[in-house]
């Protein structure tokens, strides 16, 4: 990580998330923070495909949907230990990925986003159909709780660390990836391809790598989902969740990690306070992305930077009128 | 060092480049000059495996490097400062010059050595050492042509391409620019490979030139015989029309 700025902005981001449960008595808040951390898990890893490599993906869901569905499967049908079967998870989530990104990375643009659109909807008919080992459209339950030694996670509180532990383990991970030689190279691809190329990235295996890495992400996030509801069914891995998660990290902010974590409190709070507007939720929610989109089309997390910004270019214009 | 053998280069049905052969001698500087669409980016993109030929030979240094991935041209030592600068802008000067060493990281007391080459570049380019921590979206035409080409430089290049520096330039800039590639030249033994619009200028600075139109080499010479060439000034100098058009 790029110094001891960014060291301590860290410490505080942990601190807070850790002391949280602390300063909330109601347990149903904490209920919807532990969906506000899947939810951060999955932002940051879109984000890492595309802030940092501005390759769009329409069907990230599937990803978070393989992850459930395989932990589901292996852990209640199968009788696997939950840590292995996430892990296992995990890493063929991941090679799949990094073997459809080949053909798929290749597109750019709106072909991009379309194959993976087509993508998430051929998974999420697999999650319907292949009824003998998902059960269909009427969802997948008996999920056993994660557990780790005496611990069993089956309360908001004990879920809350189990998720909000992998989040922070994750922004720590990607923070430095985006800082080290393989970020810099992600965002070169992003500013100006040809000239990434010709100093020598591997733009194409890159683009695949970081798919396949972001794919793993989300289906760790699957896993903790499958094990924290202890049912799952296929409409929590559909077209809309993708883009849901794709309104989190643009509204949050691209190619910022913090920024993916506001984007996912937001999104994932927001509909809670707005259920006492009843039937007029999904009016105001859909205005307020308008007006977001309109008038902060950096994210959230650029707002406060920017003013910041200013303040020493007007400090410097002043020194520059008084000498 | 450099020998491109009818090289033919296709952008799906369209033949951009017909039988394109040319040659660079060590510690030459040769420019390739043409109207727009002649082909004279298609060259440079093949050589460096950014587009490449569907047939023909290129050799470097004896060694065929045709359909070669642009990474392992450039670990052979060919450098490319691509067409409109692209720089990296939303990274600092800094950030960009690492990635110009991008290969570089495995080497052993890489980061020592990168540091002392990007010394050395803002040796070359004062300018962008004033800048070294700005975002590099936000400097003028000038100053991102020097980066890109501070860039490419950091790759420890034997053999550098530049596609049309001087693209948008004020005179006095394009002057400097010119200047460091002599100097460059001079001091590192660089070889060049030059892509021009601006004919009259880069044709002063050049040993030798390649004329090309429509994906085909038309003319080859030593530069001050291509300067006085009547084709050549009538097509891309401008001058002495009048004669030519009345004769």
């Amino acid at each position: 990580m790029g110094g001891a700025k960014e060291l301590l902005k860290y410490g505080l981001f942990a601190a807070t998330i850790l002391l949280a449960p602390y300063l909330f008595s109601g347990s149903y808040l904490l209920n919807v923070l532990v969906f506000a951390g899947i939810n951060t898990l999955l932002a940051v890893a879109l984000n890492l495909l595309l802030g940092y490599a501005g390759q769009i993906s329409l069907g990230h869901a599937a990803f978070f949907g393989l992850g459930a569905y395989a932990s589901a499967i292996l852990t209640t049908t199968y009788d696997w230990n939950p840590w292995t079967a996430m892990a296992v998870a995990a890493l063929t989530v991941g090679a799949l990925a990094f073997a459809i990104g080949f053909p798929v990375l290749k597109l750019k643009g709106h072909y991009l986003a379309m194959a993976t659109l087509g993508l998430g909807i051929i998974i999420q008919i697999v999650f319907n159909e292949w009824v003998d080992m998902t059960d269909g459209p009427s969802g997948f339950s008996g999920i056993p709780n994660l557990t780790l030694g005496p611990l069993t996670f089956d309360s908001d509180r004990m879920n809350y660390y189990l998720v909000w532990i992998f989040v922070l383990g994750c922004v720590f991970f990607s923070l430095n990836l985006a800082n080290s030689r393989i970020g810099r190279a992600c965002r070169a691809i992003h500013d100006a391809e040809v000239a990434a190329r010709v100093v020598g990235v591997n733009a194409r295996l890159l683009k695949v790598q970081i798919f396949a890495l972001s794919a793993m992400i989300c289906a760790l996030a699957g896993s903790l989902y499958a094990h924290v509801m202890t049912f799952i069914a296929p409409s929590s891995f559909g077209f809309t969740v993708s883009v849901e998660l794709l309104t989190m990290v643009v509204i949050g902010g691209l190619g910022s990690i913090y920024g993916s974590f506001l984007g996912a409190l937001l999104l994932t709070l927001l509909p809670e306070f707005l259920s006492v507007m009843h039937d007029y939720e999904i009016v105001f929610y859909g205005g307020l992305l308008m007006v977001m989109t309109i008038f902060m089309p950096d994210g959230l997390v650029r707002v406060m930077p920017a003013l910041c910004r200013r303040l020493p270019s007007l400090r410097r214009a002043k020194e520059d009128a008084d000498a | 060092m450099l020998k491109l053998k009818n090289i033919n280069t296709y952008y799906g049905k369209v033949h951009a480049l017909k039988n394109v052969s040319l040659h660079l001698a060590e510690g030459e500087i040769v420019t390739l000059i043409g109207a727009n669409g002649a082909g004279k980016t298609t060259i440079l993109n093949t050589i460096s495996g950014v587009t490449p030929a569907s047939g023909g030979n290129i050799l470097f240094q004896k060694e065929e490097i045709n359909a070669l991935a642009p990474d392992r041209v450039v670990k052979l030592g060919i450098s490319q400062v691509p067409e409109g600068r692209q720089v990296f802008k939303s990274m600092t000067v800094e950030e960009n010059l690492e990635l110009g060493a991008y290969l570089r990281y495995r080497a052993r007391d890489a980061k020592a050595a990168i540091q002392k080459d990007m010394q050395e570049i803002f040796q070359l380019f004062p300018r962008l050492d004033e800048r070294r921590r700005q975002a590099a979206g936000t400097m003028s035409g000038g100053e991102q042509q020097m980066l890109a080409i501070g860039r490419a430089l950091m790759a420890r290049p034997k053999l550098l391409l530049l596609d049309e520096p001087s693209m948008g330039l004020a005179p006095l800039v394009v002057q400097e620019i010119f200047r460091v590639l002599q100097q460059l030249r001079a001091e590192r033994g660089v070889t060049i490979l030059l892509v021009e619009q601006n004919a009259k200028a880069v044709l002063k600075l050049a040993d030798r030139g390649y004329v090309l139109e429509t994906g085909k080499v038309i003319l080859e010479g030593p530069a001050d015989e291509l300067l006085e060439n009547a084709e050549v000034k009538r097509a891309y100098l401008g001058k002495d029309k009048k004669e030519i058009w009345e004769r």
